[in-house]
C-alpha cells in the first residue's frame, strides 16, 4: 500500500463526509483495523470537543484525527509515537489521562497526600480521644476508686442504651 | 396579562422570602412569637406564588408564546405537548425557577410537618432557609428572569431581552422557538432533572436546621439530627435515583455504550452525593454515641455548599461540558454566594466549638465508631479527588496557562482503590459492634464469611478466568452481600428462637423494629448491584468496530450482527433519520432485528446517535451507527459494545428506593406517640454528657 493512495481515500472520504456530516469509514482488508484505531483515540481528547473522548466523537475534526491515527498505524507507528505526535501538535490537553510531571503531577499527587494526612489525622484522633478518656477516669481513680468511676460509667451507658430501646420498642 | 401575573408572583415571592427571613431573625431574637408566626406563614405562601409562576411559564411553553425569550430559545411548534412542558427545566432561566419552586416546596412542607417539633430553633431555621430561597428567587427575578421578552430598539440595530420595554422599542415575536437542544428530546427529561433539583434542594432542611442549632448554642444536642434524619435521606435518596436516572439517559442518548463518564457535570451530582453519604453515616455515632459532633457540621455544610456548587457548575457552564447547556451571566453571583454559605457556616461552626463537645470517647479501635471514621476519610478522599480532578483544568489554565484534559482514566485510577476500601467496610462495620468489639468473636464472624465467599468467588472468578484483575472486585462484593445477609439471618434466628416466630414473621418485624438498619442493609445491597455494574464496565467489556456490505457480518463475543438494509426518512420533531436494519444472532441462532440511527436535527445541525440495544439479564448487545457511504453499496459502518452485568445498575436503583422507603417508613410511630412509658430524660436523670 502506498501513501498517495491512502490519501486520495481520505480526501474522497473527506469529501463525502461534507455532504452529509456522516461516512463510513474505510476499511482495508490488510490495513489497521477500526478496533485498533480506536484503542488509541480512546487515550485521546480533540481540543474542540471537551469532554467526549475521541473515538466516539462524531464531529468532522474527530474523524480527521482519527484518519489520521488511521494513517500513522499503517506507516508503522507505535502507539506512544502517535500519542507524542499529538501532544506535540496541540499541546498536553489531547491526553485523556493527565501526565504525571510538572504542575500536573499535582493532580496525582494531592489526593494521595489527602487521604494520607486524613488517615494520619483520624488515627490522632482516635488515639486522642483513647488519651482523653484515661485522663478523665484517673482523677477519680486517686479519689474515690476506679470502681466508682466505672459505675458512673455504666450508668450512665445503661440510661442511654436503655432510651435507645425505648425509642425501639415505643 | 398572563405573563404579567406569572412575573407580579415572582416579585411578591422574593418580598415575602426577604420578609421570612427579617422577621424571623428578629423575631427569635427578640422572642417575639408574633413575628416568628408571620414569618412561617411567608414562608408557606412563597410555594403557592412560585407554583403560579411555574405554572404560568408551563402554559407558555405550551402555548409557544414565543413573545418570551425564553420560551422562544427552548420551545418549537415541531416540539410536543411532553416535551414543551419539560422544557421548563430545559433551559438556565426555567430551570432557577424550578429549582427555586422545588425547594419552596420542601420548606412549605417542612413547615407544615415540622413545626411543632423545635420552636426554639425555629426562627433561625426559617431565617437560614429563606435566606438561600430569596437568593434563588432573587436570581430568577432580576438576572435570569423567564418571563423577558424580546424586544427590538427601532434606530439602534439591536435586540434586547427584558421584562419591561426598553424606550422606542417594539415587542419582537419569531414565528418559531429554537427548541430543545437535541439531547435533550428524550423521555428521560421527566426523570433526572427533576429527581436531581429534589436531591440538591432537600438537602437545605439538615443544613437549616444544623445552622439554626449552632446559633442558638444547642449544636451539642443531636435533637437536628433526629428531627432532620428523614429530610436528609429522602434528599440523599433523590440524589441517588437522579444519579442512576442521568446514567440510563446517557447510556440511552449519549452513545457511548457507557453510563458514567467522569464528565464535570456528572462529578458536580457525585459530590454533594458522597459527602451526604458520608454525613448519613456519621450522624449515626453522633445519635449513639455523642461524638464527631463538629465533623458532623463540617459535612452537612460540605454536603450543602457542594449541592450549590453542582447548580453553578450545571448552570453556568464554567467548566465545558456536553451538560452545560445554558452559558449565563449568573456565574459571579452564584460564586460570591457559594463563598459566603461555606465561610460563614464555617464561622459560625468555629465561634461555637465550645458547645460541640464529645460525650464519649473511643473504647477501641476494633469498633464501629473507628470503622465509621475511617469510611469518613475514605469518602472525603474520594470527594477531594473528584472536586480536583474536576476543577484542575481550570486551575492548570490558571497557574501555567496550559489547557490540560482530566479523563475517566484518572478518575478510574485514583477513586477506584478507595471505592474498594469503602465496600471492603462496608462489609465488615456491620460485623463490628459499638464501642468495643472482642477480638475474638469478630475473627470468628469474619473468617467463616471470608471463607465462604472466596469459595463463591473462586467460582465466579473462574467463570471470569481471561479477567483475573477482576477477582478481587468480584470477591469484595460477595463478600458484602454474604455479611449482609449473615446480619439479616442472625436477627431472624434470635426472633425465631426466643419467640418462636416464623421465619416471615420474624424477618417482618425484624424489620419493622428497626427499620432504619435493615433498610440501610437493603440500601447496601443496592449499591454492591451498582458496584457489579461498574465492574463489569471496567474489566467485562467489549467493543469493535467495522463497516460492512449488506449481508456481511461483524462478530462479538458470541454474538454477531448482519447488516440488512439502510434507508433515510423524516422523523417527527424537525429531524431527518438515517436507519440501519439489522439482525442479531448468537451462533446460528436468530435474535432479532436492531435498528440503529442517526437523527440529524436540520435547525440545530446537530446529529444525534440512537443506539440499539439487545438486552437480556445479563448483559447488553448495544449497536451504534457510526457513518456510511451514500452511494453504491452503502458500505455501513457500526460500532458494537457488549455491557456485561450493566443491567444491575437498574436493579440496584430499584433496592436503593426500597431500601430508603423502609427506613423512612412511618413503621409503628402511632404508638409511640401513644405511649405513656416514662422515658430517663423526663424523669430527670440525664442520660449522656453527664461526665
Amino acid at each position: 500500500m502506498t501513501r498517495p493512495w491512502l490519501f486520495l481515500l481520505l480526501a474522497l472520504v473527506a469529501s463525502l463526509a461534507v455532504s452529509r456530516g456522516a461516512l463510513a469509514q474505510a476499511s482495508d482488508p490488510d490495513g489497521p483495523t477500526a478496533d485498533e484505531v480506536n484503542r488509541i483515540a480512546k487515550k485521546l481528547y480533540c481540543p474542540v470537543c471537551p469532554n467526549t473522548p475521541l473515538d466516539v466523537c462524531e464531529t468532522q475534526a474527530c474523524q480527521d484525527w482519527r484518519a489520521q491515527i488511521r494513517d500513522q498505524l499503517a506507516k508503522g507507528w507505535s502507539e506512544a509515537q502517535i500519542l507524542d505526535y499529538f501532544v506535540a501538535q496541540y499541546g498536553e490537553r489531547v491526553l485523556a489521562e493527565p501526565e504525571r510531571k510538572g504542575f500536573t503531577s499535582l493532580v496525582w499527587l494531592l489526593p494521595a497526600l489527602v487521604v494520607a494526612v486524613g488517615l494520619i489525622t483520624a488515627t490522632q484522633v482516635l488515639r486522642g480521644w483513647r488519651g482523653a478518656r484515661s485522663a478523665r477516669a484517673s482523677p477519680e481513680e486517686q479519689g474515690g476508686g476506679r470502681a466508682a468511676a466505672q459505675a458512673m460509667q455504666v450508668d450512665h451507658d445503661v440510661l442511654a442504651r436503655i432510651e435507645v430501646e425505648l425509642d425501639r420498642i415505643a | 396579562m398572563l405573563v404579567e401575573i406569572g412575573w407580579i408572583a415572582l416579585m411578591l415571592a422574593f418580598f415575602l422570602a426577604s420578609y421570612a427571613t427579617i422577621a424571623s431573625l428578629w423575631g427569635g431574637r427578640k422572642a417575639s412569637s408574633a413575628a416568628v408566626f408571620s414569618a412561617r406563614n411567608a414562608t408557606i405562601l412563597v410555594f403557592p406564588l412560585l407554583t403560579i409562576s411555574v405554572l404560568i411559564l408551563v402554559y407558555s411553553l405550551l402555548r409557544l408564546d414565543f413573545s418570551l425569550a425564553y420560551v422562544a430559545d427552548v420551545s418549537s411548534q415541531a416540539m410536543s405537548p411532553f416535551l414543551r412542558a419539560t422544557a421548563l427545566w430545559g433551559g438556565q432561566q426555567g430551570s432557577m425557577l424550578f429549582w427555586a419552586w422545588i425547594m419552596s416546596g420542601f420548606l412549605a412542607a417542612l413547615m407544615l410537618r415540622n413545626w411543632d417539633d423545635d420552636r426554639e430553633q425555629m426562627p433561625y431555621v426559617i431565617g437560614v432557609a429563606m435566606l438561600t430561597a430569596g437568593f434563588f428567587i432573587g436570581l430568577v427575578l432580576f438576572i435570569s428572569n423567564p418571563f423577558a421578552r424580546t424586544w427590538v430598539v427601532s434606530g439602534v440595530d439591536q435586540v434586547v431581552r427584558s421584562v419591561f420595554a426598553p424606550a422606542n422599542s417594539q415587542p419582537y415575536f419569531p414565528q418559531d422557538g429554537g427548541g430543545l437542544n437535541p439531547l435533550l428530546r428524550h423521555f428521560g427529561m421527566i426523570g433526572h432533572p427533576p429527581t436531581t433539583y429534589l436531591g440538591f434542594t432537600g438537602f437545605i432542611v439538615p443544613y437549616a436546621f444544623a445552622m439554626a442549632a449552632l446559633i442558638t448554642g444547642r449544636g451539642g444536642d443531636d435533637r437536628w439530627i433526629r428531627t432532620t434524619r428523614r429530610w436528609a435521606l429522602v434528599a440523599w435518596a433523590f440524589l441517588s435515583i437522579g444519579l442512576i436516572l442521568g446514567g440510563r439517559w446517557a447510556y440511552d442518548v449519549l452513545g457511548w455504550g457507557g453510563f458514567w463518564g467522569w464528565d464535570p457535570v456528572e462529578n458536580a451530582m457525585l459530590l454533594p452525593w458522597l459527602t451526604g453519604t458520608a454525613f448519613l453515616h456519621s450522624v449515626m455515632i453522633q445519635e449513639r454515641r455523642g461524638m464527631l459532633k463538629v465533623w458532623n457540621m463540617i459535612l452537612i455544610i460540605l454536603t450543602y455548599s457542594l449541592s450549590i456548587f453542582g447548580t453553578f457548575i450545571t448552570r453556568t457552564g464554567v467548566i465545558g461540558s456536553v451538560h452545560a447547556f445554558a452559558k449565563s451571566a449568573l456565574g459571579p453571583a452564584f460564586f460570591l454566594f457559594i463563598g459566603l454559605t461555606f465561610l460563614g457556616s464555617m464561622s459560625l461552626l468555629f465561634r461555637r466549638l465550645p458547645t460541640l463537645k464529645s460525650e464519649h470517647a473511643l473504647e477501641s479501635f476494633v469498633s464501629r465508631e473507628a470503622a465509621f471514621l475511617l469510611q469518613n476519610v475514605l469518602f472525603l478522599g474520594i470527594t477531594f479527588a473528584v472536586f480536583w480532578g474536576t476543577i484542575f483544568p481550570l486551575l492548570s489554565e490558571l497557574v501555567t496557562g496550559t489547557k490540560i484534559t482530566v479523563g475517566p482514566p484518572y478518575f478510574q485510577k485514583v477513586t477506584g482503590p478507595l471505592f474498594a476500601g469503602l465496600v471492603l467496610l462496608a462489609g465488615l462495620a456491620p460485623l463490628l459492634a459499638w464501642r468495643r468489639q472482642g477480638w475474638r468473636s469478630f475473627a470468628k464472624t469474619v473468617v467463616g464469611l471470608v471463607a465462604f465467599s472466596l469459595a463463591i468467588a473462586a467460582a465466579w472468578g473462574y467463570a471470569h478466568r481471561q479477567h483475573p484483575s477482576s477477582w478481587l472486585s468480584l470477591w469484595l462484593v460477595t463478600f458484602v452481600v454474604l455479611a449482609i445477609v449473615y446480619e439479616f439471618w442472625k436477627g431472624m434466628r434470635a426472633r425465631i428462637q426466643s419467640r418462636g416466630e416464623n421465619p416471615f414473621l420474624a424477618l417482618g418485624r425484624l424489620v419493622g423494629r428497626n427499620p432504619s438498619r435493615y433498610g440501610g442493609y437493603l440500601v447496601h445491597v443496592a449499591v454492591m448491584m451498582i458496584a457489579l455494574a461498574f465492574v463489569g464496565d471496567s474489566y467485562f467489556k467489549q467493543e469493535t468496530q467495522g463497516t460492512l456490505s449488506r449481508g456481511e457480518r461483524l462478530t462479538i463475543g458470541e454474538y454477531n450482527l448482519r447488516f440488512d438494509d439502510l434507508r433515510a426518512y423524516p422523523g417527527s420533531d424537525g429531524r431527518e433519520i438515517v436507519e440501519a436494519v439489522t439482525s442479531l444472532y448468537r451462533g446460528d441462532q436468530y435474535l432479532g432485528e436492531l435498528k440503529p440511527r442517526r437523527d440529524f436535527f436540520v435547525i440545530q445541525q446537530q446529529p444525534v446517535t440512537v443506539p440499539a440495544v439487545y438486552s437480556i439479564p445479563d448483559e447488553d448487545v448495544y449497536v451504534l451507527l457510526v457513518g456510511w457511504e451514500e452511494v453504491g453499496l452503502q458500505a455501513t459502518t457500526f460500532k458494537i459494545y457488549l455491557n456485561p452485568l450493566i443491567n444491575w445498575a437498574w436493579l440496584g436503583g430499584v433496592f436503593l428506593v426500597l431500601g430508603v422507603g423502609v427506613a423512612v417508613w412511618p413503621w409503628g410511630e402511632g404508638r409511640r406517640a401513644a405511649s405513656y412509658r416514662p422515658r430517663p430524660a423526663e424523669l430527670g436523670v440525664s442520660p449522656a454528657g453527664g461526665d
